[in-house]
């Protein structure tokens, strides 16, 4: 072999290596922790913003009546034209789809989404991805959500986001099949209704009631009792008690049969109920989960002053009322509830029965009774995740 | 420059290998050896143990997955064989037709025709519910969340690609090559045993390999037809990208997939004796 040729072929494999090395340790992911921003700096972006007369909203589906009365009502009030798109499925990959995308300071295209204040929500405050909120320009929140609405622990003061509705995490069951009254969480651990029992894949919502089946306070929660609560989980898993760990799919497994009982979403129950289907659905004494889904406009969105004055205008009772006629979850404005009471009375036939039952469930309409029983997802740091989330997903994913 | 030519011509397809293969896979190579969690960034540090780790904790999910894939590979094999062998040789004018047939489904997106499945599949659905009240099946029969259900889904969704690149190999077969094989005395079925299999391989190499690929990396069907126990490797990867944002082992676990991907159809390349696997791919 011609030696001059080795040399020449080794140089260029070494070449070759150290260019690889240098191209694997340039592709870092760099951190994006934010420091919260100044009030002045706040106050100083928004006076620098105008109306541009144009608003992009993205929601889930289910969450706007199909004609867009509400937004084609904003649109004749302000002029401002809107794009209304339902992309958002899930928290988890919304956010994961959206993370780079705001990581490179691009914009999403949104200038209002809505998230659940879960991990998710958690990553977007922690990461500065979420434009602060200039209440001076939200006359309607202030006068119209209730007390429990603006007193948020996971974003006091609602520095970043105002509710768009709320919804208890709580017990569905199929009437056709259990014929007892469900009352508590420990139906879902009963052997009786083996491979009948349907539970969440969400990390946070089935630690939530692993912790509740154990008396614990999620809120208040440790890592020693994620633990028992996973291994509690773990019990019920290897009975074979669980059929299957659900996302979004679970209501119809209940509504169908395939599951008997399940940890169910109440507006999903409720909407099932008025469809005629044998479904019912309950907050366990031992305590259920409530969650918000918030809005909050992204950084870098094109038009946030018209976001704005539309998340405001949904807070005016009688637009709020005539979402909520339709979304069927918790709203944030307690007058909708009168509102809602005083149509019955002139609504006639079906429509009339409907809304009675709206207004009379506490599903919607939860008592301070029904709130006492009622508990937020734990509080986890980026730290607190990287323990919490393999505990329950080690349930969910084996 | 005539001599540049050929060069010129290969670029586009150099620089698309470049920018959506190479860039991407040196990033995620390089994502799979960093620390750190997405609030703080991750910083490279060379961890080799990510791939450790992420193998330890998933092993059952990866084994699993190369088992359902091997499965569902199987079962399109045995399901597509014939169809590709019929429409070749018994086609006849109408070839075009039942291709265009097997092709159909897919004008529906993957997702749907795979939840599809769970409304015929219910356990109180149209098919086992009606046989439940025939009392032919017992109560608590039911195919959803199991196994089955998800081997079952894999083959429903890939099958056309086994069926197509079988039935291109069988299309090319010269029926002349068969009346000679029986006029040297084979039967039939030596003459499919002797002539017409081998010719057909690369055809069924290529079949397996755009199936068994897919299939073991999927994540739809386990999450929407499989039950506690079907989690495959496309899932985890898939929660540990987008619920943990725990790049790097989402990373290493697709490393580590696609490497034992390659090992398996090199082994299985090697078995089946086809001399270059690209030219049988590619064929």
């Amino acid at each position: 072999m011609n030696p001059r040729l080795r040399t020449r072929r080794d140089a260029f494999r070494i070449a070759g290596f150290s260019a690889a090395g240098l191209a694997l340790a340039a592709c870092g992911v760099q951190g994006q922790k934010a420091a919260p921003p100044k009030a002045d700096a706040v106050q100083d972006f928004w006076s620098k913003q105008t109306k541009h007369g144009k608003v992009v909203f993205a929601n889930w589906p289910e969450y706007m009546p199909e004609d867009q009365a509400p937004l084609k009502k904003f649109q004749q009030a302000t002029g401002i034209s809107y794009e209304y798109k339902e992309v958002i499925q899930e928290n988890a990959e919304f956010f994961g789809k959206s993370e780079p995308v705001l990581r490179a300071g691009q914009s999403l295209g949104y200038d209002i989404i809505v998230m659940t204040n879960g991990i998710q929500l958690q990553n977007m405050l922690q990461l500065g991805y979420v434009l602060p909120l200039d209440h001076s320009k939200l006359p309607n929140f202030a006068a119209n959500a209730g007390q429990k609405y603006k007193e948020r622990s996971y974003d006091p003061g609602n520095k970043y986001t105002i509710p768009y509705t709320s919804g208890v995490t709580g017990i569905a069951y199929n009437t056709e099949h259990v014929k007892e009254d469900i009352t508590s969480i420990q139906s879902l651990f009963d052997p009786k209704y083996k491979g009948r029992v349907g539970m969440m894949a969400d990390a946070q919502e089935i630690g939530n009631f692993g912790m509740f089946a154990l008396g614990i306070d999620p809120e208040k929660s440790t890592e020693a009792d994620w633990r028992k609560a996973g291994d509690k989980l773990k019990e019920q898993r290897d009975a074979g008690l669980v059929r299957k760990y659900y996302d979004q799919s679970y209501i119809d497994a209940v509504s169908k049969g395939d599951v008997w009982l399940t940890m169910a979403w109440s507006g999903d129950v409720f909407q099932r109920q008025l469809a005629g289907e044998p479904v019912k659905f309950v907050v366990p004494e031992e305590g259920g989960t409530i969650w918000t889904d918030n809005m909050l406009i992204p950084k870098g969105a094109a038009n946030p002053v018209d976001a704005l004055m539309l998340m405001d205008y949904l807070y005016q009772p009688a637009v709020a009322a005539e979402l909520d006629e339709f979304i069927q979850y918790v709203t944030p404005v307690p007058a909708v509830q009168d509102l809602l009471r005083e149509k019955a009375k002139t609504a006639k036939g079906e429509d009339k029965k409907a809304l009675e039952d709206m207004v009379d469930s506490p599903l919607m309409f939860p008592t301070e009774a029904d709130y006492a029983k009622l508990r937020g997802y734990t509080p986890l740091t980026s730290q607190t995740q990287q323990v919490f989330n393999p505990i329950f997903q080690s349930i969910t994913q084996a | 420059m005539r001599r540049l030519t050929p060069y010129l011509l290969a670029l586009p397809s150099w620089m698309w290998l470049a920018i959506f293969l190479v860039v991407p896979m040196v990033a995620m190579a390089s994502v799979s050896l960093q620390t750190g969690n997405a609030i703080d960034g991750f910083a490279m540090t060379f961890s080799f143990s990510n791939y450790g780790d992420a193998i330890g904790r998933y092993s059952t999910q990866l084994v699993r997955s190369l088992f359902y894939g091997a499965m569902a590979t199987a079962a399109m094999l045995v399901i597509g064989y014939p169809v590709a062998y019929w429409i070749a040789f018994k086609g006849g004018r109408r070839k075009s037709v039942y291709l265009f047939l097997i092709l159909l489904p897919f004008f529906v997106s993957f997702v749907l025709r795979t939840i599809s499945w769970n409304f015929l599949l219910a356990d109180n659905g149209i098919l086992f519910g009606t046989l439940k009240d025939w009392g032919l099946l017992p109560d608590d029969f039911h195919v959803l969340a199991t196994t089955f259900a998800v081997v079952g889904g894999l083959t429903y969704n890939f099958l056309p690609f086994m069926i197509l690149p079988i039935y291109v190999s069988l299309e090319r077969v010269d029926p002349r090559v068969v009346e000679a094989a029986q006029d040297l005395y084979a039967t039939r079925t030596g003459a499919f045993r002797r002539v017409v299999l081998p010719l057909s391989l690369p055809g069924v190499f290529a079949g397996v390999l755009m199936t068994f690929v897919p299939a073991t990396a999927d994540p739809i069907n386990a999450a929407i037809l499989g039950g506690t126990s079907n989690t495959m490797i496309g899932n985890i990867i898939q929660t540990e990208y987008l619920t943990n944002l725990n790049y790097p082992t989402a990373s290493a676990l697709s490393f580590t997939l696609m490497a034992v991907l390659l090992v398996g159809i090199f082994i299985y390349a090697r078995a089946l004796g086809t001399e270059n696997v690209l030219e049988a791919a590619a064929r």
